[in-house]
């Protein structure tokens, strides 16, 4: 089966390939493979695929990528607006909806 | 919560460590039926702490977990035939991906119930499986500058352990790749219809009292015949959203969800059209499209949470249009329906 992929060009996913160091951990953590490593640096190959989850950037030793991570999910959006807050989608709360 | 996952100890430095079966007991898979259908999800946990699965020593592999025992039932049952030690993290009873998504299956968790758990006494080595899904949550880094314990990444899927520990620890590009096939989808599907909760009576009930309104006052019948044609429309829009575009998720025109389930939404209200179930007149056969449309969409739209491939970017994007003309279209739809009763 081939993967599904979401919207195009929305996504905040950003690398400085300046700080990279070829260590390849975005590419293990990734799990829609959206790094490849060309010439021993991590390069975005499938940004569309990228769904922000943030396991990159948060593995990155050296802190080349950003991206602005959160759920995708709609139900955590509308509870961020109701509440004020970021998206969450309220997980540890008595038996509501969760993603 | 009974324990009967539990069979014996181990003895350790620092004392018997449970020994877990790596078999799913009949109230196991009674329990996983259970909680697909939203009943007790939110309670079904496992305490955290470190369990030993066959006959784990100093030298066995760790592999850690969140305490939602559906996760840790498939991590014991991927350990079969093993000799290894499970960590569990206190993820409130949330399973690996969402906690780590919300920082408890965390750096600062994971660090802490290394600690708890005296590992660095238990093992020799230094060295931490972890579902990738994790990595989330968890910066590797980190881990290993604070405690000395290397963070290696395993698997997506729990059920792949055996093939990565039997190629050494490496894990393919399939292992790392997540996927959304059908039978996943349908899984999640009995959750997504408790979505509605008391919605699912509420909303009946008002259209069963409403549809007795007429031109010559309130008639029962009018009440019974026009409002269980109602109900099942509403139900059957309910049915499009959040049963039949997660199983066709990937046949349906158009990346966002929300127009997913308007397609859906719009096929099912014409099927009812064609034997000529929405109502006599036109302008109640407009409000069941736009009333139907609302709720296919919206509940579809939903979907974009239990999905595995969805930004936050992506959906804050299509919710913007979608969420407002949902909105509109569901109002409009009833208050047009409210006045083809009098027509």
């Amino acid at each position: 089966m081939k993967t599904l992929v979401y919207l195009k060009d929305v996504v905040t996913l950003k690398l400085d390939a300046e700080k990279c160091t070829g260590c390849r951990m975005c590419t293990r953590v990734c799990p829609h493979e959206v790094f490849a490593i060309a010439e021993k640096k991590a390069v975005i190959v499938r940004k569309d695929y990228c769904m922000e989850c943030g396991a990159c950037a948060k593995n990155c030793p050296e802190g080349a990528i950003t991206v602005k991570s959160g759920v995708g999910c709609a139900a955590g959006i509308i509870n961020g607006i109701l509440k004020g807050t970021e998206p969450s989608c309220d997980c540890s709360g008595s038996g509501g909806s969760c993603c | 919560m009974n324990s009967k996952y539990i069979i014996g100890s181990v003895p350790t430095v620092f004392g018997e460590i449970p020994r877990v079966d790596t078999k799913w007991n009949s109230s196991d898979i009674r329990n996983t039926m259970r909680v697909r259908w939203n009943v007790g999800r939110m309670r079904y946990t496992v305490d955290p702490g470190l369990y030993a699965v066959g006959n784990p020593d100093a030298e066995s592999m760790v592999f850690v977990s969140a305490n939602f025992k559906l996760s840790f039932d498939h991590l014991r049952k991927a350990l079969h035939s093993l000799n290894a030690w499970i960590l569990v993290l206190d993820t409130k009873g949330i399973n690996v991906w969402c906690a780590a998504g919300k920082g408890t299956f965390g750096t600062t968790e994971l660090i802490s119930r290394i600690k708890i758990c005296a590992l660095l006494n238990i093992v020799n080595h230094r060295k931490l499986i972890l579902p990738q899904l994790g990595a989330v949550g968890v910066s590797a880094h980190e881990v290993k500058s604070k405690t000395g314990f290397q963070v290696i990444y395993g698997p997506v899927r729990a059920e792949d352990i055996p093939a990565f520990v039997a190629s050494g620890f490496k894990a393919t590009p399939e292992m790392r790749r997540m996927n959304f096939p059908m039978w996943e989808r349908i899984k999640l599907i009995p959750v997504e219809i408790t979505y509605g909760k008391y919605y699912l009576i509420l909303v009946p009930a008002l259209f069963f009292i409403l549809a007795g309104l007429g031109p010559f006052g309130y008639a029962v019948d009018d009440a019974w015949h026009n409002g269980g044609r109602s109900v099942i429309l509403l139900f059957a829009s309910y049915f499009a959203g959040c049963v039949l575009t997660p199983a066709l998720l990937p046949w349906v025109p158009f990346r966002r969800f929300a127009l997913k389930g308007l397609v859906l939404g719009w096929i099912v209200t014409s099927t009812f059209l064609a034997f000529d179930l929405l109502g006599p007149h036109i302008l109640e056969k407009i409000a069941w499209y736009l009333m139907t449309g609302a709720i296919s969409s919206f509940l579809a739209m939903n979907f974009t949470g239990a999905s595995t491939y969805t930004s936050l970017s992506g959906v804050q994007k299509e919710m913007k249009t979608a969420l407002p003309l949902q909105i509109a279209a569901a109002a409009a739809g009833l208050a047009a329906w409210i006045v083809a009763r009098f027509l």
